[in-house]
């Protein structure tokens, strides 16, 4: 039924979603192994992020296989998806708004170690824990700001700390749905380093406009245009491509 | 059959009393997702207005429900630009606690000035007394109230489907951010939208007197009735609310003919029916 | 460090309330056995963030449950206080199947319904519940069968006191469990929740549960100091009155349950003793005040006011 076990990573085929009339994955089909580093580039609206939204559960394909390390997953709720190993960020910055940026590493680090269905002993208190989330807030250079409000954090901060709450995940597959999206672009060098420090065995698709970005992270680009793969390639592949030049001044002018 | 006849005629009338009262409520709590729970009190208000202007100025009812809708769309206007203006950015909860505050204000004004006892609404001799159907006489009045909502119902059509406040009420509803691009200035329409459901809210307590009888303490005593309507017929449906109005007043009506000594239970049990089966409503947006 | 003055400061207040109202405690009973009712809402509403006008519902199971089983069991009243929160527990848990589908509106007015329903029920089988009469013939034996009630209430303004603590200790060490946080973190973002793995609707039944039982206590223990039951346990004033309280004393913190209820019952008692009929007038606009003035309620005044001193620079 799930097909052949095609080895390690995520392998999505034939993949097709519509929103009444509105055909937003047309037979999508991609493979992430360990170690990928993909992009998913395309104008607005071309399916991007409901793609994401496929793979994670929130949303239901109309038909296509989904496996992760040759299981399939569609039966899986989104928690259970993440618990498999795939987690993402959100292209608006979805965060735990009225708490301090360690409470927000702190959730995702408990979850995962599934401890939130624990009502005794603080949430704060487990040396284990708490080591943990000092080493995310070093490596995203958040350092100083464990104790702030994460509303009160700059925009660029905020989607670093998106980035890390997914990480706290331990994933082995990690979709960034348009991790720049918002940021001035004084502050995006660091997006593009956070990106670049991801550890080297993890399954990267960014979802992303900053093309700089996509050329300095990804190895592999893959252009979707009204929920149909266009093309794929190389990042010199794809610069070269006139129809994908064609797509972004269009959109440009558009 | 003609049980049946009963209810059904009985059941649209009062059916279309709560459109009345409710549909102001849907649209403005769609269109500014802001809960309210102090509508009920336009209805009360629109009662005492008239029932003040005939006991005390001697108006006849016509005049007397006229000016008793028209002082609730003026009291309305101020009250949406200083109290509720506020609120619309606000959480559901102070929504909540701050439209109760209101409603407490109005029953203790209405209560200070006419008193907590019952504000009788003395219908005219044309619209007393009954009609033979045959099978059964019909209170006059219920005619009044049946072609009243007609009306209403024609009146909104029109005005939603043919007019430029349609065209920019259902593009707030739609969306108000991309209304507010559009060059759309959404605070009017609410404003008039606003003071539209208040006053149908005014009429529709005047009318409904009868089934629903006016006193200081309207709209607590029927707070939840007319949220219900809302909620089963989705945030912001005008014909939602319509269905659901008179799917509701059917109901009500058959369950007093069929089992006079079930209360409210089968209201509420087909309301958890209805929103567990679809929680926004008959015809609420997904 | 926080917490410890703040149930210093508890304890205090409960005694010098004692002292100083030695002829008001059926009233002080009411006010500390409404505090476990309003905390009971905060932890749905204040940390989970789900909307409620209808907790009544578990209060009025757990009156009755605890009223029946007083008549028809035994007077034990800590028996009567378990059987309080199954009942409460019991009929959150199942109403939370549906209820926990829904949200913003529909959620409220389903809440409200269940009350209702009960209601309903409750009146149908006024044989057992003696309907709108009331169910009477409750009389609770002495506390673990060494304390008695007496006639001026002293013990039972203790009992209630103590029942209250031990609600408090409770709800502070689940507020501050890994549970706890993740109630708040489905409160701020549900969505995000989901993509951190956690299975939320699991989390808001658990919740709503456990806010269940700790109303059907408060129905419970207004069962035994009142010894009567009647329908108006299921009003939805209740329910609403009980929701002005936590959001007048600010949601989501605890300490606002208690300040907030205590405010309302004292202003509520004194308005409607001076002046019977217009007491909706203090209660509107003081209930109108904190939203415009103090949206965080009133443990959010010291934040507010320090925001107005610093303004002026
Ligand atoms: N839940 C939904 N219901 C209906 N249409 C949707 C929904 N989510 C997204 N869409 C539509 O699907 C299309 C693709 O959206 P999206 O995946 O967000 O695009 P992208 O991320 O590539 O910009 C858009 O036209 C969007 O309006
Ligand atoms: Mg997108």
């Amino acid at each position: 039924m799930t097909g052949v076990a095609t080895g390690k990573g995520l392998e999505v085929r034939g993949l097709n979603k519509s929103f009444g009339g509105l055909v937003v994955a047309r037979d999508i089909s991609l493979r992430l192994a360990p170690g990928d580093r993909k992009a998913l580039i395309g104008p607005n609206g071309a399916g991007k992020s409901t793609f994401t939204n496929l793979i994670t559960g929130v949303l239901q394909p109309s038909s296509g296989t989904l496996t992760f390390d040759g299981r399939d997953i569609r039966p899986l709720s989104e928690a259970g998806r993440v618990k498999a190993g795939i987690a993402r960020t959100f292209q608006i910055t979805n965060l735990f708004k009225t708490m301090t940026v360690r409470d927000n590493l702190r959730l995702p680090i408990l979850e995962r170690l599934g401890r939130t269905a624990r009502g005794f002993r603080r949430a704060d208190r487990d040396a284990a824990v708490e080591a943990e989330v000092d080493a995310l807030l070093t490596q995203f250079r958040l350092a100083d700001m464990g104790g702030r409000v994460v509303s009160q954090l700059a925009y660029g901060q905020q989607r670093l700390v998106e980035m890390a709450m997914a990480l706290a995940l331990k994933p082995r597959v990690l979709i960034l749905d348009e991790p720049a999206a918002g940021v001035p672009s004084s502050e995006s060098p660091l997006i593009a380093e956070a990106i670049a420090a991801l550890p080297q065995d993890l399954a990267v698709l960014i979802i992303e406009h900053d093309m700089n970005l996509v050329f300095k992270v990804a190895n592999r680009i893959i252009v979707l245009v009204a929920g149909a793969i266009l093309t794929e390639g190389t990042p010199a592949e794809i610069s070269a491509d006139p129809r994908v030049r064609d797509l972004y001044l269009g959109a440009h002018h558009g | 059959m003609t049980t049946i006849a009963s209810i059904l005629l009985d059941g649209i009338a009062y059916g279309m009393i709560l459109f009345m009262i409710s549909v102001g409520l849907s649209v403005t709590m769609g269109l500014m997702r802001v809960v309210n729970l102090a509508h009920g009190g336009f209805a009360m208000l629109g009662g005492a207005f008239t029932h003040w202007a005939m006991v005390n100025a001697g108006l006849p009812f016509p005049v007397a429900a006229l000016g008793g809708i028209a002082a609730v769309v003026i009291l309305s206007v101020p009250m949406e630009r200083v109290l509720y203006r506020p609120i619309y950015k606000m959480g559901e909860l102070p929504q909540v606690l701050a439209t109760i505050g209101m409603t407490f204000l109005m029953i203790a004004a209405v209560n200070l000035w006419l008193g907590s006892s019952l504000l009788a609404i003395k219908l005219p001799a044309l619209m007393q007394g009954s009609v033979n159907l045959g099978f059964r006489t019909l209170p006059t009045q219920r005619l009044y109230v049946l072609g009243a909502g007609l009306l209403v119902i024609g009146g909104l059509f029109l005005l939603i489907e043919r007019t430029r406040f349609g065209i920019n009420l259902r593009a707030a509803v739609d969306n108000p951010a991309t209304a507010a691009c559009l060059g759309i200035d959404t605070g009017r329409v609410f404003a008039t939208t606003f003071a539209l459901g208040a006053g149908l809210a005014a009429l529709g307590g005047i009318l409904g007197a009868e089934l629903l009888p006016i006193d200081a303490y309207y709209p607590l005593r029927y707070m939840v009735l007319f949220l219900t309507v809302v909620a089963v017929g989705g945030l912001g449906s005008i014909t939602g609310s319509f269905a659901a109005a008179i799917l509701l007043g059917i109901l009500d009506t058959a369950a007093r003919y069929l089992v006079p000594d079930a209360g409210t239970i089968f209201f509420y049990l087909a309301m958890i029916l209805i929103l567990g089966i679809r929680p926004k409503g008959l015809l609420g947006r997904h | 460090m926080r917490d410890i003055t703040g149930f210093a400061l508890m304890v205090l207040a409960a005694i010098v309330t004692f002292y100083a109202f030695p002829y008001s405690l059926a009233f002080t009973t009411r006010v500390v056995i409404m505090m476990i009712f309003v905390l009971s809402i905060d932890l749905i509403q204040g940390y989970t963030g789900i909307a409620t006008l209808g907790q009544a519902a578990m209060y009025g199971s757990g009156a009755y449950a605890a009223g029946l089983f007083a008549v028809h069991v035994s007077q034990a009243p800590l028996l009567g206080l378990a059987v309080g929160a199954l009942a409460g527990g019991g009929i959150a848990f199942v109403s939370s199947l549906v209820l926990m589908r829904a949200e913003g509106l529909t959620q409220l007015m389903l809440t409200i319904a269940v009350a209702e329903v009960l209601r309903e029920v409750a009146n149908k089988f006024s044989a057992f519940t003696g309907g709108s009469d009331g169910l009477s013939g409750i009389s609770p034996a002495p506390i673990l069968g060494i304390w008695d009630f007496d006639f001026v209430g002293k013990v039972g303004y203790i009992y209630a006191v103590a029942v209250l603590l031990a609600v408090m200790v409770f709800l502070k060490v689940l507020t501050s469990s890994p549970f706890g946080l993740a109630l708040q973190g489905i409160k701020d973002s549900p969505a995000r929740m989901r993509a951190i793995g956690t299975p939320v609707m699991r989390r808001r039944i658990a919740a709503y549960t456990i806010s269940g039982v700790i109303a059907g206590i408060a129905g419970a223990l207004a069962a035994q100091s009142t010894a009567l039951v009647s329908l108006s346990v299921y009003d939805f004033q209740l329910s609403a009155e009980a929701i002005i309280m936590l959001i007048l004393g600010g949601t989501g913190r605890l300490w606002g349950a208690l300040i907030g209820t205590a405010i309302f019952m004292s202003v509520h008692e004194v308005a409607a003793s001076v002046d019977p009929f217009n007491w909706l007038f203090i209660i509107g606009a003081l209930v109108l005040a904190v939203v415009y003035a103090v949206p965080q309620g009133l443990l959010g005044l010291p934040a507010e006011l320090r925001r107005l001193v610093r303004r002026p620079q």
